[in-house]
């Protein structure tokens, strides 16, 4: 991290890392909302046929929820102090997230036994690329992450973008369900 | 942290290649897409000259002709404009602008140029690939960029493309992320958004735009890359090719276009923005005058920027929208007309009764004010429903967003770089060359897109080979054709003048005092120049007053540098320390 003077004293508590971070949630929230308002045009058509949904998906989902409140965890614990459990629940975190990872691809091969191809319905495109995205993120935090958090700070900027992106999930496993 | 965080890098590999100083990450932009500008020039030339001289050069058929059509535009508008406004004038000066040692974050400033250039070599890669680059216009609409055999260039050419715009987008939201960080947060003591110089504050209204305009083009380019690549149907309807009904059906051609130009109008300001700002500065510099309103010129700025993300389908006007929308569209599109005419008037303000010094730098800030006038005022109609469906396609279309988005644009370019280049290498640009450049380029600008308003009137359509099956067109056309090539390769001649003289004057030119222009400004206010890594020595500066005290009454000279105390006992060498 290079110099950085606030002009105003006060202002301490944002840092560029911060700036920067909820910068990026505000580029994501435009990848996403794109990818959202494409979704619901092009559900209009009437070549459009609504999508299996793998049961596996509410466990996903229950996964990554957990995740997320592992990695909430750890920075409680670490705002207090408590640097083992801190850890323990960062590892915990990146843990179940490799999980949701892994059962995102799961789900991807229970729709290709089902015959729903990337290119068969753009109901079954448009899931195939809204998780891709969305787990790409994911898995872009994770290394990022891996190299960057080492301190308590970025521990806090790392939870956020994952909280974020679990707020996503849900906004986009509500989509996928409800058509 | 202090000043000693900053090591001097000491090889020449981290020195003036894998550099994360910003001053060095602004000159390779710099280079890089002026060179790749070039380019995008030749190809301009190649185009003049079939639609100048039809027939005549038997290499030109229309298959190269939409390939370099498709290319000039997206070269010139993502590769050239964008990435010296952002990427070059942006690095450069936001961190010495506002007193800063270098960006937030140097390393991902780094990663920034060197994804850009990976896009610049993907893009120029079509050039050597099978079937070429792809000749399916600027804004690659599907169904045309979609299927295969369509447009030329529709195998490997549009592939690469997107890709490369996809590398783009990563570079431009680095930078991007950088840009806004810098400036929200690395300011120098004193240096309150309010004291901010117009170009920081252009290119930071721009890098906003520029990271919450993008993803939508990135999403648009993704799924186009799908439709290409993985036979989904994002945007491709039922079509009928070749006899044989293609296995797609229901693709909303029209989605595509929402999320280009969703992405394609704040584009315009992301580019129109930081060139407001330079162009601000120069003439404010050498009239010798405090800007006018400098208040009324952030928040118009900000005011185009904000609307500029309600105004993209006036691009849409004759895809068949609900003409409630066109309405709600027009009506938006013809507001942003108000506060780029307080921009207007607030320069000429400047210029009134100013001590106006007619040096290189202010030619083009008065070339700016001019292009800038014309092709805005003719963005008026085309805004208008009823106007834009006789217009829309026309040369008049194009002449419009030549002069206000190219020529306008490039004028604040060559006014900022005629104006920095003293502080980047140390020496001045040759003064006449520079005026050689400007007259023919603006006198030129003006030959060749000045009588394009006249041919989209008599409707002569944009994109077209040749015109030779129009029988509505008036023989003159063709004569007019004539004069604007010959127009194009002058001005075209005269660039390279100006190349000429960036290579010569960076070796051979006059050595350049510190502040040879008398500016206020920080940057102008470095220990040496050029400044050295970390720019200010041992002290960052302190600021104590706004950008623009020039001609203060009572002064001893007509500029008061930023960093001078307010209070006349204080001594104006005293700098304050680092907090």
């Amino acid at each position: 991290m290079t110099v950085h003077h606030s002009p105003n004293g006060h202002r301490d508590s944002v840092t560029p890392a911060r700036v920067g971070v909820w910068l990026f949630l505000g580029v994501a929230t435009m990848i996403f909302a794109a990818l959202v308002s494409a979704y619901i045009v092009r559900m209009g058509s009437s070549d459009w046929h609504s999508l299996p949904k793998p049961g596996l998906l509410w466990v996903n989902t229950a996964i990554l929820l957990l995740s997320s409140a592992a990695l909430q965890w750890a920075t409680i614990a670490e705002r207090q102090g408590a640097h083992r459990s801190a850890r323990l629940g960062f590892v915990a975190g990146a843990v179940l997230s490799a999980l949701f990872l892994l059962g995102q691809l799961w789900a991807w091969a229970v729709l290709h036994k089902l015959g729903y191809f990337l290119n068969t319905n753009p109901s079954s495109s448009f899931f195939y690329l809204l998780t891709a995205v969305h787990g790409l993120h994911l898995l872009g935090g994770l290394i990022v992450a891996a190299w960057t958090v080492r301190s308590s700070e970025r521990l806090q900027l790392f939870v956020t973008y994952w909280h974020f992106l679990t707020a996503v999930w849900v906004v986009l496993f509500g989509l996928i369900v409800l058509t | 942290m202090t000043h000693h965080t900053h090591h001097e890098p000491q090889s020449f590999w981290t020195k003036y290649i894998f550099s994360q100083d910003h001053k060095v990450i602004a000159i390779q932009y710099t280079i890089t897409a002026l060179l790749v500008g070039l380019f995008g020039l030749v190809l301009s030339w190649l185009m003049r000259l079939q639609l100048g001289f039809p027939g005549s050069f038997q290499f030109l058929n229309p298959g190269s002709y939409y390939q370099m059509l498709t290319q000039h535009g997206m070269i010139m508008i993502v590769y050239l404009l964008t990435a010296i406004l952002l990427g070059g004038f942006g690095n450069y000066l936001i961190p010495l602008m506002i007193g800063a040692r270098d960006m937030a974050f140097p390393f991902l400033n780094m990663l920034s140029y060197w994804v850009y250039l990976v896009s610049v070599i993907v893009l120029m890669a079509a050039f050597f690939v099978p079937g070429g680059p792809t000749g399916a216009g600027w804004t690659l609409y599907p169904p045309l960029s979609a299927l295969p055999n369509a447009a030329p260039g529709s195998g490997w050419g549009i592939k690469l493309m997107l890709v490369s715009l996809v590398i783009f987008i990563a570079a431009a939201t680095m930078g991007g992320l950088n840009y806004v960080t810098t400036v929200l947060q690395c300011r120098t003591k004193g240096m309150t958004l309010m004291r901010m110089p117009l170009s920081v504050w252009g290119i930071f209204i721009a890098s906003v735009m520029a990271l919450f305009a993008f993803p939508a083009l990135f999403v648009g380019g993704v799924m186009l890359l799908f439709d290409n690549l993985l036979g989904t149907s994002f945007f491709i309807p039922a079509v009928t090719l070749f006899g044989q009904q293609l296995p797609r059906e229901g693709g909303n051609p029209l989605l595509f276009q929402h999320l280009f130009w969703y992405f394609g109008h704040p584009e315009v300001y992301v580019v129109i923005l930081p060139a407001m700002g330079i162009a601000s500065d120069l003439i404010s510099t050498h009239a010798r005058k405090p800007i006018f309103g400098y208040k009324a010129m952030v928040l118009a700025m900000a005011a185009i920027a904000f609307i500029g993300f309600i105004v993209w389908a006036h691009h849409m006007f004759v895809s068949g929208m609900n003409p409630y929308f066109g309405f709600f569209f027009a009506v938006s599109t013809l507001i942003i007309a108000i506060p780029s005419a307080v921009k207007v008037y607030n320069w000429l303000l400047t210029l009134w009764r100013g001590n106006i010094r007619l040096n290189v730098p202010m030619l083009f800030g008065i070339g700016w004010i001019s292009t800038f006038i014309i092709g805005g005022l003719t963005g008026l109609p085309l805004g208008n429903v009823v106007a834009d469906v006789p217009l829309h396609d026309t040369y008049f279309v194009v002449g419009h967003f030549h002069l206000v988005m190219g020529v306008a644009a490039l004028m604040a370019i060559f006014g900022g770089i005629y104006h920095w280049f003293p502080k980047v290498t140390g020496r001045m640009l040759n003064e006449t060359l520079g005026k050689l450049h400007f007259w023919v380029t603006f006198v030129g600008a003006y030959a060749i897109f000045f009588p394009m308003f006249l041919m989209g009137i008599l409707g002569v359509p944009r994109r077209y080979f040749d015109f030779n099956a129009l029988q509505y067109l008036p023989p003159q056309t063709s004569a007019l054709n004539i004069a604007i090539t010959v127009a194009a390769l002058t001005v075209g001649a005269a660039q390279l003048i100006f190349l000429g003289n960036l290579i010569w004057s960076a070796l051979w030119g006059k050595r350049a005092e510190a502040n040879p222009w008398g500016a206020t400004t920080l940057e102008w206010q470095t220990p040496t120049t050029p400044p050295p890594h970390g720019n200010w020595g041992a002290q960052t500066p302190t600021v104590y007053r706004w950008a623009y005290d020039y001609s203060v009454p009572g002064a001893e000279r007509d500029f008061i540098p930023q960093n001078v105390p307010t209070e006349p006992q204080v001594l104006v060498g005293a700098q304050s320390t680092v907090r």
